[in-house]
């Protein structure tokens, strides 16, 4: 848990997707987690999907995971890119993209590692994806 | 109190102008002509309306505008809006009304010009912070990773989805009203342009302009009428999810629960359904719901379609209008499905008729696989 959870009846000073950012900007992937249900939960909000009635808390993501699903995109100008499902080794999937291989050679199946990329037109930098070789030493 | 099988009827159904239509119809002058055309179809006027029911992206109060249009003040309005299945909640809730008391001639509505004005000045876009700079295509690349899922559970093969793009397009060259005229094979689909992977655009549904509305009444109502009433055996209504990367399971949709809802309360099986109309919005998800719906086993869908059954002729008549890859597709397609479902169940659909159609089943599929909603109709004789 990195941040006190907030009493939910007082107003709210930073809002679930600014907390997201502000994480993104210190270089972690953050989660919230319900204690309540007892797992993970994406996109970060301000109720539980899962029936839990206890305020959301926040976590720091390992950031390792799984290509869950993926796709090119063929865009009518430019070069073709991934989209990928991530499924974080927490439990919880996210939309994202996977770098430093071909497009069409991202696989189902393949372990990915964040990283944090600057997109000038976004408000925080992107969460994306990179393969990682499992060392089983 | 559960709504009664069989208590209301279908007693009108009508397109409006299809395709590319003239310059300047608005999709609320697609929506008069469709109302007034399905009117005329049940032998009712408008000032026999009292219960109207829509959705469409280009009017946010849509209800309201087509009040003010077609000046009637009817007693009931409801315009959910769950994309393209809003039509069949559509039926399942004019039913509930209509049982209520709360109207007894419901109009459901829908008129779109996506061809004439653009996709991107028809719709408001959807942001979600957590996808939208990925920059996904959506929805084509909402199916495309659905689609690699499917692929990679089952050994789905593009080829196998190739097949349904080409069984509705032989059936859309039987309908003089589709959008496509020309033959298409599957070796056409695979080297068409690629559009999100696995899916080309052939894979896709068409960008056309079109409208149209159905008449729902009492049965008891619907029996005095000019066409032979088509009943609202059972529907079903279900969604797991808005943004793609938040569907629980990529290859298991919500139709599951929508079809169970339907075929309980309709007292049917899969195997009494004589004709399927499912939403097409992509190959893929003719795949989906015949699986879903119980035609076939969760993931045997490429294989069971590739013996071509459900082209004319086949043994298990599928999207028999040509469907939103190859007849017609302004955005939100599921009012074409109700249509052609209620022209099989009257036997109407001349050289597309499926022999003895009894019950035929209508699928409507909203946002990216996200909200499902199942119909399933029948004859008198069915009641």
């Amino acid at each position: 848990m990195i941040q006190p959870m907030q009493d939910p009846s007082s107003p709210m000073t930073e809002s679930p997707l600014e907390t997201y950012r502000r994480h993104l900007r210190a270089g972690e992937l953050a989660y919230q987690y319900s204690e309540d249900a007892g797992r993970a939960v994406f996109f970060p909000r301000l109720a539980c999907p899962y029936g839990g009635r206890a305020p959301l808390g926040w976590r720091i993501s390992q950031g390792r995971g799984v290509v869950h699903a993926t796709t090119v995109v063929f865009p009518r100008e430019g070069a073709p890119y991934n989209v990928a499902i991530v499924e974080l080794d927490e439990g919880f999937r996210m939309m994202s993209r996977v770098e430093g291989m071909k497009a069409d050679q991202v696989a189902i199946g393949l372990r990915v590692r964040v990283g944090f990329v600057q997109d000038e037109k976004q408000p925080a930098p992107l969460p994306v994806f990179h393969p990682i070789e499992e060392t089983t030493a | 109190m559960n709504v009664r099988r069989g208590s209301c009827a279908i007693v009108g159904a009508a397109e409006s102008d299809l395709g590319q239509v003239a310059p300047g119809l608005s999709p609320l002058d697609l929506m008069a002509q469709g109302i007034t055309r399905a009117l005329d179809d049940a032998g009712l006027a408008l000032s026999d309306v009292d219960g109207l029911f829509g959705a469409a992206t280009q009017s946010r109060m849509l209800t309201l505008a087509l009040r003010e249009y077609l000046g009637i003040d009817p007693r009931y309005g409801d315009s959910t809006y769950l994309g393209g299945s809003s039509f069949m909640s559509h039926v399942a809730h004019a039913q509930a009304a209509i049982e209520a008391g709360l109207c007894e001639v419901a109009v459901i509505t829908y008129g779109s010009t996506q061809r004439s004005d653009g996709r991107s000045n028809t719709r408001a876009p959807d942001i979600n912070p957590y996808e939208t700079p990925f920059k996904p295509f959506l929805p084509s690349t909402a199916y495309a990773l659905a689609a690699s899922r499917h692929m990679h559970e089952f050994g789905t093969t593009r080829e196998q989805l190739a097949e349904i793009a080409v069984a509705a397009r032989e059936w859309a060259l039987l309908n003089p009203k589709a959008w496509e005229k020309e033959p298409l094979s599957i070796e056409k689909v695979l080297s068409s342009r690629m559009v999100s992977y696995p899916l080309t655009v052939r894979d896709c549904c068409l960008v056309t302009d079109g409208g149209g509305a159905i008449v729902m009444t009492s049965a008891e109502r619907a029996r005095d009428l000019k066409k032979p009433p088509v009943f609202v055996l059972g529907c079903g209504e279900s969604a797991s999810h808005t943004a793609i990367s938040n569907m629980p399971d990529l290859t298991r949709t919500a139709a599951i629960r929508s079809g169970e809802l339907a075929y309980a309360r309709a007292g049917v099986a899969p195997r009494d359904v004589k004709v399927r109309e499912v939403y097409d919005a992509f190959t893929l998800t003719t795949l989906l719901f015949l699986e879903d719906l119980g035609f076939c086993s969760k993931g045997e869908g490429g294989a069971f379609v590739s013996d071509g059954k459900l082209r004319p002729g086949g043994s298990l008549p599928t999207n028999t209008n040509g469907g939103g890859l190859s007849y017609c597709h302004p955005g939100m397609y599921g009012l074409f499905l109700l249509i052609e479902a209620v022209r099989q169940v009257r036997g109407e659909s001349g050289v597309r008729q499926v022999k003895d159609c009894d019950i035929a089943l209508a699928h409507g599929n909203g946002g990216v696989l996200s909200s499902q909603a199942t119909v399933i109709l029948g004859s008198a004789a069915t009641v």
